[in-house]
Protein backbone atom coordinates (compact mmCIF):
# COMPACT_ATOMS: atom_id res chain seq x y z
CA UNK A 1 0.00 0.00 0.00
CA UNK A 2 2.55 2.57 1.18
CA UNK A 3 5.22 1.36 -1.75
CA UNK A 4 2.22 2.00 -4.46
CA UNK A 5 1.65 5.64 -2.80
CA UNK A 6 5.57 6.07 -3.11
CA UNK A 7 5.52 4.88 -6.86
CA UNK A 8 3.03 7.08 -7.91
CA UNK A 9 4.04 10.00 -6.27
CA UNK A 10 7.50 9.24 -7.64
CA UNK A 11 5.86 9.47 -11.31
CA UNK A 12 3.98 12.66 -10.14
CA UNK A 13 6.97 14.16 -9.36
CA UNK A 14 9.08 13.39 -12.84
CA UNK A 15 6.58 14.77 -14.60
CA UNK A 16 6.07 18.18 -12.33
CA UNK A 17 10.19 18.68 -11.85
CA UNK A 18 9.72 18.87 -15.72
CA UNK A 19 7.20 22.41 -15.10
CA UNK A 20 8.89 23.59 -12.28
CA UNK A 21 11.94 25.05 -14.36
CA UNK A 22 9.22 27.33 -16.48
CA UNK A 23 7.19 28.23 -13.54
CA UNK A 24 8.21 31.32 -12.90
CA UNK A 25 8.19 32.77 -16.86
CA UNK A 26 4.34 31.18 -17.36
CA UNK A 27 1.41 30.34 -15.27
CA UNK A 28 1.13 27.03 -16.42
CA UNK A 29 -0.03 25.01 -13.75
CA UNK A 30 -0.50 20.72 -14.08
CA UNK A 31 -3.98 19.25 -13.59
CA UNK A 32 -3.21 17.46 -10.52
CA UNK A 33 -0.54 17.88 -7.47
CA UNK A 34 -0.42 16.35 -4.44
CA UNK A 35 -1.12 19.10 -2.49
CA UNK A 36 -1.63 22.29 -3.07
CA UNK A 37 -0.89 25.42 -0.97
CA UNK A 38 -2.71 28.85 -1.43
CA UNK A 39 -0.36 31.99 -0.36
CA UNK A 40 3.04 32.44 -0.19
CA UNK A 41 3.83 34.09 2.91
CA UNK A 42 5.88 32.93 6.25
CA UNK A 43 2.89 29.67 6.41
CA UNK A 44 2.24 28.70 2.65
CA UNK A 45 5.87 28.83 1.43
CA UNK A 46 6.97 27.06 4.87
CA UNK A 47 4.00 24.22 4.35
CA UNK A 48 5.28 24.47 0.48
CA UNK A 49 8.77 23.42 1.70
CA UNK A 50 8.46 21.28 4.62
CA UNK A 51 5.73 18.93 2.48
CA UNK A 52 8.62 18.57 0.22
CA UNK A 53 11.45 18.44 2.83
CA UNK A 54 9.47 15.69 5.20
CA UNK A 55 8.45 13.34 2.69
CA UNK A 56 12.06 12.70 1.30
CA UNK A 57 10.99 14.85 -1.90
CA UNK A 58 8.07 12.21 -2.76
CA UNK A 59 5.23 14.02 -2.37
CA UNK A 60 4.65 16.82 -5.12
CA UNK A 61 3.42 20.41 -4.42
CA UNK A 62 1.93 23.37 -6.45
CA UNK A 63 2.34 27.00 -4.69
CA UNK A 64 -0.04 29.11 -5.46
CA UNK A 65 0.73 33.35 -4.51
CA UNK A 66 -0.19 36.41 -6.87
CA UNK A 67 2.75 38.32 -5.30
CA UNK A 68 6.25 37.32 -7.38
CA UNK A 69 8.28 38.34 -4.17
CA UNK A 70 8.46 37.34 -0.60
CA UNK A 71 8.14 40.78 0.90
CA UNK A 72 8.59 40.58 4.53
CA UNK A 73 6.09 41.90 7.13
CA UNK A 74 8.36 41.41 10.25
CA UNK A 75 11.13 44.56 9.38
CA UNK A 76 9.36 46.43 7.25
CA UNK A 77 8.52 49.15 10.21
CA UNK A 78 12.58 49.51 9.79
CA UNK A 79 11.66 50.89 6.14
CA UNK A 80 9.34 53.25 7.91
CA UNK A 81 12.00 54.48 10.41
CA UNK A 82 14.61 54.91 7.64
CA UNK A 83 17.29 52.42 8.68
CA UNK A 84 16.16 49.69 6.12
CA UNK A 85 14.64 49.75 2.40
CA UNK A 86 11.92 47.78 0.62
CA UNK A 87 14.61 45.50 -1.56
CA UNK A 88 16.47 44.27 2.22
CA UNK A 89 13.58 42.97 3.51
CA UNK A 90 12.40 41.07 -0.21
CA UNK A 91 13.14 37.52 -0.71
CA UNK A 92 12.22 35.64 -4.48
CA UNK A 93 10.74 32.36 -4.71
CA UNK A 94 13.12 31.00 -6.68
CA UNK A 95 14.75 29.01 -4.12
CA UNK A 96 11.90 26.58 -3.80
CA UNK A 97 11.54 25.72 -7.20
CA UNK A 98 15.05 25.37 -7.84
CA UNK A 99 16.08 23.65 -4.21
CA UNK A 100 13.01 21.88 -3.51
CA UNK A 101 10.84 21.43 -6.87
CA UNK A 102 7.86 23.20 -5.51
CA UNK A 103 6.00 24.60 -8.79
CA UNK A 104 5.17 28.12 -7.96
CA UNK A 105 2.19 29.74 -9.48
CA UNK A 106 1.90 33.28 -9.72
CA UNK A 107 -1.60 34.08 -9.64
CA UNK A 108 -4.78 34.04 -7.73
CA UNK A 109 -7.48 31.73 -6.84
CA UNK A 110 -10.53 31.84 -8.16
CA UNK A 111 -12.37 29.52 -6.09
CA UNK A 112 -11.81 26.20 -4.26
CA UNK A 113 -14.08 23.31 -4.45
CA UNK A 114 -13.81 20.56 -1.19
CA UNK A 115 -16.19 18.41 -2.88
CA UNK A 116 -14.59 17.80 -5.77
CA UNK A 117 -10.88 18.68 -4.37
CA UNK A 118 -9.66 20.68 -6.88
CA UNK A 119 -8.84 24.40 -7.00
CA UNK A 120 -9.53 27.25 -9.60
CA UNK A 121 -7.21 29.95 -11.20
CA UNK A 122 -9.00 33.15 -12.56
CA UNK A 123 -8.07 31.81 -16.35
CA UNK A 124 -10.02 28.49 -16.04
CA UNK A 125 -7.02 26.40 -14.82
CA UNK A 126 -8.19 23.29 -12.71
CA UNK A 127 -5.81 21.96 -10.24
CA UNK A 128 -6.91 18.99 -8.15
CA UNK A 129 -5.24 17.86 -4.80
CA UNK A 130 -5.14 14.97 -2.43
CA UNK A 131 -4.66 17.58 0.56
CA UNK A 132 -5.34 21.25 0.04
CA UNK A 133 -2.89 23.49 2.58
CA UNK A 134 -5.00 27.25 2.94
CA UNK A 135 -3.04 30.45 4.01
CA UNK A 136 -4.18 33.17 2.96
CA UNK A 137 -3.46 35.83 5.87
CA UNK A 138 -5.61 38.46 7.07
CA UNK A 139 -7.57 40.91 4.79
CA UNK A 140 -8.19 44.52 5.74
CA UNK A 141 -11.63 44.90 6.30
CA UNK A 142 -11.49 48.24 4.66
CA UNK A 143 -15.93 48.39 5.49
CA UNK A 144 -15.68 48.38 9.15
CA UNK A 145 -14.51 51.99 8.84
CA UNK A 146 -16.97 54.06 7.07
CA UNK A 147 -15.00 56.37 3.79
CA UNK A 148 -11.82 53.97 4.07
CA UNK A 149 -12.56 52.07 1.30
CA UNK A 150 -12.38 54.80 -1.08
CA UNK A 151 -9.29 56.91 0.72
CA UNK A 152 -7.35 53.86 0.57
CA UNK A 153 -8.09 53.43 -2.87
CA UNK A 154 -6.96 56.76 -3.68
CA UNK A 155 -3.46 56.48 -1.59
CA UNK A 156 -4.84 59.40 0.84
CA UNK A 157 -4.98 56.69 3.86
CA UNK A 158 -2.87 54.09 3.58
CA UNK A 159 -2.69 50.58 5.93
CA UNK A 160 1.30 49.76 5.40
CA UNK A 161 0.46 46.51 7.28
CA UNK A 162 0.98 44.35 4.35
CA UNK A 163 4.52 45.39 3.56
CA UNK A 164 5.31 46.41 -0.04
CA UNK A 165 4.18 49.06 -2.21
CA UNK A 166 2.75 50.77 0.99
CA UNK A 167 5.08 50.65 2.86
CA UNK A 168 7.32 52.89 0.39
CA UNK A 169 4.34 55.11 0.33
CA UNK A 170 3.77 55.67 3.80
CA UNK A 171 7.76 56.34 3.64
CA UNK A 172 7.07 59.13 1.33
CA UNK A 173 4.18 60.70 2.96
CA UNK A 174 6.61 60.77 6.72
CA UNK A 175 9.04 62.38 4.57
CA UNK A 176 6.49 65.41 2.96
CA UNK A 177 4.95 66.05 6.84
CA UNK A 178 6.24 68.74 7.96
CA UNK A 179 8.22 69.22 11.00
CA UNK A 180 5.72 70.13 13.41
CA UNK A 181 2.96 67.66 12.00
CA UNK A 182 1.05 64.87 13.62
CA UNK A 183 1.29 61.60 11.91
CA UNK A 184 -1.94 59.02 13.57
CA UNK A 185 -1.62 55.87 13.84
CA UNK A 186 -4.73 53.67 14.45
CA UNK A 187 -5.08 50.47 16.24
CA UNK A 188 -8.07 47.91 15.81
CA UNK A 189 -9.47 45.76 18.39
CA UNK A 190 -7.33 42.30 19.27
CA UNK A 191 -6.67 40.12 17.57
CA UNK A 192 -5.56 41.28 14.29
CA UNK A 193 -2.31 40.31 13.04
CA UNK A 194 0.94 41.35 14.64
CA UNK A 195 -0.30 42.49 18.32
CA UNK A 196 3.61 44.16 18.96
CA UNK A 197 3.50 45.87 15.57
CA UNK A 198 0.91 49.08 15.67
CA UNK A 199 3.97 50.28 18.96
CA UNK A 200 7.19 49.04 17.19
CA UNK A 201 5.72 51.00 14.06
CA UNK A 202 4.96 54.44 16.56
CA UNK A 203 8.68 53.70 17.87
CA UNK A 204 10.08 53.87 14.15
CA UNK A 205 8.25 56.70 13.28
CA UNK A 206 9.31 58.88 16.93
CA UNK A 207 12.70 57.51 16.03
CA UNK A 208 12.29 59.37 12.37
CA UNK A 209 10.99 62.22 13.73
CA UNK A 210 13.69 62.51 16.33
CA UNK A 211 16.69 62.49 14.37
CA UNK A 212 14.68 64.73 11.13
CA UNK A 213 11.64 66.81 12.17
CA UNK A 214 11.50 67.08 16.13
CA UNK A 215 8.72 69.32 16.76
CA UNK A 216 6.27 66.51 15.43
CA UNK A 217 4.36 63.98 17.18
CA UNK A 218 3.00 60.36 16.76
CA UNK A 219 -0.46 59.81 18.18
CA UNK A 220 -1.51 56.22 18.60
CA UNK A 221 -5.08 55.86 18.47
CA UNK A 222 -5.83 52.54 20.78
CA UNK A 223 -9.12 50.89 20.05
CA UNK A 224 -7.94 48.34 23.12
CA UNK A 225 -7.85 49.68 26.98
CA UNK A 226 -4.07 49.37 26.69
CA UNK A 227 -0.77 48.90 24.65
CA UNK A 228 -1.91 45.24 23.79
CA UNK A 229 1.99 43.64 23.89
CA UNK A 230 5.16 44.27 25.51
CA UNK A 231 3.63 47.30 27.36
CA UNK A 232 5.52 48.35 29.96
CA UNK A 233 8.37 48.06 27.73
CA UNK A 234 7.42 49.90 24.99
CA UNK A 235 5.70 52.49 27.72
CA UNK A 236 9.14 52.62 29.38
CA UNK A 237 11.37 53.40 25.98
CA UNK A 238 8.82 55.88 25.20
CA UNK A 239 8.57 57.73 28.35
CA UNK A 240 13.02 57.70 28.55
CA UNK A 241 13.43 58.57 24.71
CA UNK A 242 10.10 59.89 23.09
CA UNK A 243 8.67 61.71 25.63
CA UNK A 244 7.54 64.72 24.14
CA UNK A 245 6.83 62.74 20.51
CA UNK A 246 4.62 59.94 21.22
CA UNK A 247 1.05 60.23 22.95
CA UNK A 248 -0.68 57.44 23.55
CA UNK A 249 -4.57 57.53 23.61
CA UNK A 250 -6.46 54.09 24.87
CA UNK A 251 -10.23 53.06 24.12
CA UNK A 252 -10.53 55.14 20.62
CA UNK A 253 -12.53 52.78 18.28
CA UNK A 254 -12.60 54.13 15.33
CA UNK A 255 -15.69 54.66 13.10
CA UNK A 256 -14.86 56.62 10.51
CA UNK A 257 -12.60 58.92 7.89
CA UNK A 258 -12.69 62.16 6.45
CA UNK A 259 -10.06 62.15 4.05
CA UNK A 260 -10.73 65.50 2.41
CA UNK A 261 -9.80 67.19 6.02
CA UNK A 262 -7.43 64.52 6.97
CA UNK A 263 -9.78 63.87 10.24
CA UNK A 264 -10.72 60.53 11.98
CA UNK A 265 -13.93 60.07 13.77
CA UNK A 266 -14.67 57.40 16.99
CA UNK A 267 -17.54 56.11 18.55
CA UNK A 268 -16.79 57.77 22.01
CA UNK A 269 -13.76 60.15 21.72
CA UNK A 270 -13.51 63.55 19.88
CA UNK A 271 -12.31 63.18 16.37
CA UNK A 272 -8.81 64.07 15.54
CA UNK A 273 -6.99 65.54 12.70
CA UNK A 274 -3.34 65.26 12.07
CA UNK A 275 -1.20 65.66 8.69
CA UNK A 276 -0.36 61.95 7.94
CA UNK A 277 -3.21 58.98 8.72
CA UNK A 278 -2.64 55.43 8.87
CA UNK A 279 -5.84 53.64 9.81
CA UNK A 280 -5.92 50.04 10.39
CA UNK A 281 -8.81 48.80 10.12
CA UNK A 282 -10.76 45.36 11.46
CA UNK A 283 -8.83 42.24 9.92
CA UNK A 284 -10.14 38.94 9.46
CA UNK A 285 -8.88 35.89 7.49
CA UNK A 286 -8.23 36.76 3.96
CA UNK A 287 -11.04 36.39 1.13
CA UNK A 288 -10.65 32.53 -0.13
CA UNK A 289 -11.19 31.35 3.61
CA UNK A 290 -14.23 33.24 3.54
CA UNK A 291 -15.37 32.92 0.06
CA UNK A 292 -14.93 28.87 0.33
CA UNK A 293 -17.16 28.93 4.29
CA UNK A 294 -13.37 27.83 5.95
CA UNK A 295 -13.97 31.24 7.72
CA UNK A 296 -16.92 29.24 10.20
CA UNK A 297 -15.83 31.16 13.27
CA UNK A 298 -18.11 34.34 13.15
CA UNK A 299 -17.55 34.78 9.68
CA UNK A 300 -14.00 35.59 10.25
CA UNK A 301 -11.55 32.82 11.45
CA UNK A 302 -10.96 29.38 10.59
CA UNK A 303 -12.10 26.66 12.99
CA UNK A 304 -8.96 23.73 12.98
CA UNK A 305 -8.28 20.65 14.63
CA UNK A 306 -5.14 22.19 16.20
CA UNK A 307 -3.34 18.36 16.28
CA UNK A 308 -2.95 18.89 12.15
CA UNK A 309 -4.35 21.89 11.32
CA UNK A 310 -6.95 20.73 9.48
CA UNK A 311 -10.32 22.69 8.83
CA UNK A 312 -13.01 21.93 10.76
CA UNK A 313 -15.73 22.03 8.28
CA UNK A 314 -13.72 20.89 4.81
CA UNK A 315 -12.09 17.23 4.92
CA UNK A 316 -8.69 17.44 3.74
CA UNK A 317 -7.97 20.95 3.50
CA UNK A 318 -5.58 22.38 6.25
CA UNK A 319 -5.57 26.04 7.17
CA UNK A 320 -2.56 27.95 9.05
CA UNK A 321 -0.89 31.12 9.78
CA UNK A 322 -3.08 34.34 10.59
CA UNK A 323 -6.48 33.07 9.40
CA UNK A 324 -6.83 30.60 12.07
CA UNK A 325 -9.03 30.87 15.15
CA UNK A 326 -5.81 31.07 17.21
CA UNK A 327 -5.39 28.89 20.21
CA UNK A 328 -5.35 31.09 23.91
CA UNK A 329 -2.20 33.21 24.07
CA UNK A 330 -1.37 32.58 20.74
CA UNK A 331 -0.43 35.52 18.52
CA UNK A 332 -0.77 35.97 14.87
CA UNK A 333 2.73 36.44 14.12
CA UNK A 334 5.06 35.35 11.04
CA UNK A 335 7.08 33.11 13.07
CA UNK A 336 3.65 31.14 14.82
CA UNK A 337 2.57 30.69 11.16
CA UNK A 338 5.44 29.77 9.97
CA UNK A 339 5.75 27.33 12.96
CA UNK A 340 2.28 26.34 12.25
CA UNK A 341 3.24 25.06 8.95
CA UNK A 342 5.52 22.90 10.11
CA UNK A 343 2.94 20.77 12.61
CA UNK A 344 0.43 20.89 9.11
CA UNK A 345 3.19 19.54 6.53
CA UNK A 346 3.99 16.98 9.06
CA UNK A 347 0.13 15.77 9.48
CA UNK A 348 -0.18 16.15 5.57
CA UNK A 349 2.83 13.74 5.02
CA UNK A 350 1.82 11.06 7.74
CA UNK A 351 -1.74 10.80 6.21
CA UNK A 352 -0.56 10.99 2.58
CA UNK A 353 2.02 8.04 3.48
CA UNK A 354 -0.26 6.02 5.88
CA UNK A 355 1.69 6.93 9.08
CA UNK A 356 0.75 8.02 12.24
CA UNK A 357 -0.01 11.69 13.28
CA UNK A 358 2.43 13.51 15.44
CA UNK A 359 0.55 13.05 19.39
CA UNK A 360 2.75 15.89 21.24
CA UNK A 361 3.04 18.65 17.99
CA UNK A 362 4.04 22.43 19.91
CA UNK A 363 4.95 25.42 18.19
CA UNK A 364 7.38 28.05 19.28
CA UNK A 365 7.42 31.77 18.68
CA UNK A 366 9.87 34.85 19.38
CA UNK A 367 8.75 38.38 18.35
CA UNK A 368 10.88 41.19 18.38
CA UNK A 369 10.24 44.53 17.93
CA UNK A 370 12.71 47.59 17.27
CA UNK A 371 12.30 50.63 19.57
CA UNK A 372 15.04 52.25 17.62
CA UNK A 373 16.81 51.56 14.58
CA UNK A 374 19.24 49.09 17.04
CA UNK A 375 17.30 48.74 20.35
CA UNK A 376 15.26 45.56 20.50
CA UNK A 377 12.60 44.20 23.03
CA UNK A 378 11.40 40.64 22.55
CA UNK A 379 7.94 38.15 23.66
CA UNK A 380 8.95 34.76 23.44
CA UNK A 381 6.46 31.85 24.25
CA UNK A 382 6.41 27.87 23.81
CA UNK A 383 2.60 26.29 23.03
CA UNK A 384 2.17 22.65 23.96
CA UNK A 385 -0.40 20.28 22.54
CA UNK A 386 -2.75 19.23 24.72
CA UNK A 387 -4.75 16.19 23.49
CA UNK A 388 -7.52 16.37 26.36
CA UNK A 389 -8.76 19.48 25.56
CA UNK A 390 -7.64 19.89 21.67
CA UNK A 391 -6.05 22.71 21.73
CA UNK A 392 -2.46 24.54 22.28
CA UNK A 393 -1.83 25.58 25.97
CA UNK A 394 1.93 27.80 26.71
CA UNK A 395 3.88 25.49 29.03
CA UNK A 396 4.07 26.83 32.52
CA UNK A 397 7.06 28.59 33.32
CA UNK A 398 8.02 29.41 29.75
CA UNK A 399 8.30 32.01 27.67
CA UNK A 400 9.00 35.98 28.74
CA UNK A 401 10.23 39.07 27.54
CA UNK A 402 13.41 40.87 27.53
CA UNK A 403 13.97 42.89 31.01
CA UNK A 404 14.56 46.28 28.63
CA UNK A 405 15.68 47.34 25.32
CA UNK A 406 19.21 46.43 24.59
CA UNK A 407 21.34 46.54 21.41
CA UNK A 408 22.37 42.75 21.21
CA UNK A 409 18.86 41.67 20.59
CA UNK A 410 18.52 44.20 17.74
CA UNK A 411 21.54 42.17 16.32
CA UNK A 412 19.67 38.85 17.19
CA UNK A 413 16.75 40.12 15.58
CA UNK A 414 18.02 40.95 11.66
CA UNK A 415 19.82 37.80 12.02
CA UNK A 416 16.40 36.11 13.50
CA UNK A 417 15.01 37.62 10.52
CA UNK A 418 17.82 36.35 7.75
CA UNK A 419 17.56 32.39 9.14
CA UNK A 420 13.61 32.80 9.27
CA UNK A 421 13.61 33.83 5.61
CA UNK A 422 15.97 30.96 4.61
CA UNK A 423 14.00 28.49 6.72
CA UNK A 424 10.70 29.98 4.87
CA UNK A 425 11.54 30.41 1.62
CA UNK A 426 15.35 29.08 0.55
CA UNK B 1 36.51 -17.39 18.71
CA UNK B 2 33.77 -15.25 18.03
CA UNK B 3 32.66 -14.11 21.12
CA UNK B 4 28.96 -14.80 21.93
CA UNK B 5 27.46 -11.14 21.91
CA UNK B 6 28.75 -10.84 18.29
CA UNK B 7 26.54 -13.63 17.83
CA UNK B 8 23.67 -12.72 19.48
CA UNK B 9 23.99 -9.51 17.45
CA UNK B 10 24.38 -10.74 14.20
CA UNK B 11 21.27 -13.66 15.50
CA UNK B 12 19.41 -10.52 16.22
CA UNK B 13 19.69 -8.32 13.69
CA UNK B 14 18.73 -11.34 11.04
CA UNK B 15 15.80 -12.06 13.67
CA UNK B 16 14.41 -8.60 13.26
CA UNK B 17 15.05 -8.50 9.23
CA UNK B 18 12.51 -11.65 9.15
CA UNK B 19 9.75 -10.44 11.13
CA UNK B 20 10.41 -6.57 10.07
CA UNK B 21 6.69 -6.18 9.31
CA UNK B 22 5.45 -3.26 7.44
CA UNK B 23 3.27 -1.94 10.66
CA UNK B 24 6.86 -2.28 12.63
CA UNK B 25 8.82 0.49 10.29
CA UNK B 26 5.28 2.21 9.63
CA UNK B 27 5.91 3.06 13.12
CA UNK B 28 9.66 4.02 12.71
CA UNK B 29 9.05 6.19 9.89
CA UNK B 30 6.29 7.84 11.70
CA UNK B 31 8.74 8.36 15.17
CA UNK B 32 10.92 9.55 12.32
CA UNK B 33 8.67 12.00 10.77
CA UNK B 34 7.36 13.36 14.29
CA UNK B 35 10.78 13.67 15.50
CA UNK B 36 12.33 15.64 12.54
CA UNK B 37 8.98 17.98 12.40
CA UNK B 38 9.48 18.89 16.10
CA UNK B 39 12.99 19.31 15.91
CA UNK B 40 12.03 21.93 12.64
CA UNK B 41 10.78 24.49 15.79
CA UNK B 42 14.48 25.18 16.24
CA UNK B 43 14.71 26.05 12.46
CA UNK B 44 13.36 29.59 12.55
CA UNK B 45 15.97 30.97 14.49
CA UNK B 46 18.44 28.18 13.62
CA UNK B 47 18.05 27.91 10.49
CA UNK B 48 17.19 24.23 8.18
CA UNK B 49 17.73 21.39 10.04
CA UNK B 50 20.23 23.69 12.46
CA UNK B 51 21.96 25.34 9.57
CA UNK B 52 22.31 29.02 9.59
CA UNK B 53 22.68 31.49 6.96
CA UNK B 54 26.36 32.71 6.79
CA UNK B 55 27.69 34.51 9.32
CA UNK B 56 24.61 34.95 11.78
CA UNK B 57 24.68 35.76 15.17
CA UNK B 58 22.22 33.36 15.93
CA UNK B 59 24.46 29.98 16.00
CA UNK B 60 24.41 26.95 14.18
CA UNK B 61 22.93 23.70 15.50
CA UNK B 62 23.52 21.11 13.16
CA UNK B 63 26.00 18.62 13.81
CA UNK B 64 26.53 19.34 17.63
CA UNK B 65 26.95 16.41 19.64
CA UNK B 66 23.79 15.28 21.84
CA UNK B 67 25.37 15.17 25.22
CA UNK B 68 26.77 18.83 24.45
CA UNK B 69 23.48 20.42 23.17
CA UNK B 70 21.92 18.18 26.44
CA UNK B 71 23.98 20.31 28.73
CA UNK B 72 23.46 23.74 27.27
CA UNK B 73 19.93 23.21 27.53
CA UNK B 74 19.96 22.25 30.81
CA UNK B 75 21.73 25.33 31.62
CA UNK B 76 19.82 27.57 29.51
CA UNK B 77 16.74 26.18 32.00
CA UNK B 78 18.69 26.38 35.41
CA UNK B 79 20.25 29.88 34.20
CA UNK B 80 23.50 28.99 34.46
CA UNK B 81 24.36 30.50 30.84
CA UNK B 82 23.07 33.25 30.10
CA UNK B 83 20.53 34.07 27.65
CA UNK B 84 18.29 36.90 25.38
CA UNK B 85 15.87 34.43 24.58
CA UNK B 86 16.56 30.18 24.56
CA UNK B 87 16.41 30.58 28.84
CA UNK B 88 12.77 30.94 28.31
CA UNK B 89 12.18 28.95 25.31
CA UNK B 90 13.75 26.14 27.11
CA UNK B 91 11.82 25.89 29.79
CA UNK B 92 9.15 24.84 27.22
CA UNK B 93 10.79 21.72 26.38
CA UNK B 94 10.32 18.29 28.55
CA UNK B 95 13.78 16.28 29.00
CA UNK B 96 12.45 14.03 26.41
CA UNK B 97 11.83 16.82 23.98
CA UNK B 98 15.06 18.39 24.41
CA UNK B 99 16.82 14.61 24.25
CA UNK B 100 14.71 13.84 20.91
CA UNK B 101 16.04 17.47 19.54
CA UNK B 102 19.90 16.72 20.46
CA UNK B 103 19.18 13.09 18.65
CA UNK B 104 18.23 15.31 15.53
CA UNK B 105 20.74 17.83 15.18
CA UNK B 106 23.67 15.33 16.18
CA UNK B 107 23.00 13.45 12.83
CA UNK B 108 22.44 16.55 10.84
CA UNK B 109 25.56 17.77 9.01
CA UNK B 110 27.10 20.81 9.92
Amino acid sequence: MQRRTLLQTGLALGSLSALAGCASLTSKAPAKAQVVVIGGGYGGATAAKYVRMLSDYKISVVLIEPNTTFISCPMSNLVLGGSKNLAQITTTYAALSSQHGVMVVHDRVASIDTQKKTVSLPNGTVIGYDKLVVSPGVDMNFDSVEGLQAANASGQILQAWKAGAETTALRKQLEAMPDGGVYALTVPEAPYKCPPGPYERASQVAHYFKQAKPKSKVLILDANPDVTSKAPLFKKYWADNYKDIIEFRPNHKVLAVDAKNSIIQFDIQESVRADVLNVLPAMRAGSIALQTGLANVNNRWCGINYQTFESLVAKDVHVLGDAILAAPAMPKSGHMANSHAKVAAAAVVAQLSDLSVNPTPFVTNTCYSYVSDKQVIHVASVHQYNAEEKTFKTVPGSGGLSAEANALEGTYAWNWAQNIWADTLL
Amino acid sequence: MTPPANLMTSWALALAALIGTTSAMAQDASTALHQRANAAMCANCHGSDGRTVKDSAVPAIAGLPRDYMIAQMKAFKEGSRPATVMHQIAKGFSDAQIASMADYFAAQKR
